[in-house]
């Protein structure tokens, strides 16, 4: 059965070396290779952004706007797996609970959950150092969202699911992942103000190596960082919701 | 001086690219799958970061004695990686979400035995 399509595979495969070996024989050897594009802003980002990375100045400013397309990418997975995964969880009700419950008994002992949930305040800190330090150190919104939705899980991993759902009210994380959605489209619309183009760095550029260095790079950092995070936690809400469910309908 | 190191970035990136491919067409589970498809987008994360590097420059952040606008490896591709790698962690779950779906509803994972175009 998988006989033509392998064939069918390695096919294609042969000729997608050959075209490969082709297109690449004559470019240079990756050392070689000089990105004027790049060079230009390593050059500028201090000198006209007053930040030191150079990342976080192409991804919140320079380009802010294919920034904005990853995130409603983002955005819109985290909708469509939400959807998929919700449609019978509201009649289940009943079975989620019990098998939480009854996974709750399963896990950590208290002694080893209590040492589980000391570490939730510093992963919040942690967090929040790489998404506000993005302009000044490697960091910003995309690394420190994923790293404070890591909050949420130990959360899980500490206490199981009903005190995770306690404590992190799923509405709540639906306005925050709405508003780091709303808010970096908010933030390229404040350029309006000064009859500038969308997602303009319209705000004062603050002083080198401070936190308020960057204008709206921190700002949108900051957007990004809520978003990422917020997505997260509900992504890990809609599958622990799943997984009990199936597990308490065995 | 070329030789047959010399392209091992971009062969690198082939390489993945078609184990990866490979895995998509001859996947006997849906997981598996998703899997194979984050093996092929791999491959771009090599080939970019191949192309961005320099070799004995530092990375493009210009603090700690490292002088603001002083040469750096490629920042843009960096942006481009770090930016994609948050974003496909997402698209995966999207993809096993679809997956738990379609085993609820056809009782099995294996893209052979599951008949999409049934009503």
């Amino acid at each position: 059965m998988h006989r033509p399509r392998l064939v069918l595979f390695f096919a294609g495969a042969m000729g997608f070396v050959c075209l490969f070996v082709f297109g690449f024989t004559p470019l240079r050897h990756p050392r070689d290779i000089r990105n004027r594009y790049a060079q230009q802003i390593n050059t500028r980002t201090f000198a006209e952004r007053n930040i030191t990375d150079a990342v976080s100045a192409v991804n919140f400013d320079y380009r802010g706007f294919d920034t904005l397309g990853e995130e409603f990418i983002l955005f819109v997975s985290v909708l469509g797996s939400l959807l998929l995964l919700r449609m019978e969880a509201e009649r289940k009700e009943g079975i989620l609970m019990d098998a939480a419950e009854r996974s709750r008994d399963l896990g950590a002992s208290d002694a080893m959950g209590l040492w589980i949930l000391a570490m939730v305040a510093p992963k919040l800190v942690f967090g929040i150092y790489i998404v506000t330090h993005g302009q000044l150190t490697p960091g910003g919104g995309f690394q420190g969202g994923v790293i404070l939705a890591t909050a949420a899980l130990i959360i899980y991993c500490g206490k199981g699911f009903p005190i995770f759902r306690k404590m992190l009210s799923h509405s709540a994380i639906e306005i925050l992942e709405a508003l780091g959605a709303g808010g970096f489209v908010a933030i390229g619309m404040l350029a309006f103000l000064w009859h500038r183009p969308f997602l303009t760095n319209v705000l004062p550029l603050g002083k080198a190596h401070e936190l308020t260095s960057g204008g709206t790079i921190a700002l949108i950092s900051l957007a990004t960082g809520l978003e990422v995070s917020a997505g997260f936690v509900l992504l890990l809400y809609a599958f622990l919701q799943e997984t009990l469910t199936e597990r308490g309908e065995d | 001086m070329a030789n047959a190191f010399t392209y091992a970035g971009y062969a690198t990136a082939a390489w993945l690219f078609l184990i990866g491919l490979y895995g998509v067409v001859t996947s006997r589970h849906l997981v598996h799958l998703c899997l194979s498809l984050t093996v092929i987008q791999a491959s771009t994360y090599v080939l970019f970061t191949v192309i961005g590097y320099r070799q004995g420059l530092p990375a493009p952040i210009f603090t700690d004695g490292i002088k603001p606008g002083a040469a750096a490896v490629d920042p843009v591709v960096q942006a481009l990686m770090l930016t994609d790698i948050v974003v496909e962690a997402t698209v995966v779950a999207l993809l096993l979400a679809i997956t738990v779906r379609i085993h609820r509803r056809a009782g099995t994972a294996d893209p052979n035995s599951v008949n999409i175009m049934q009503g």
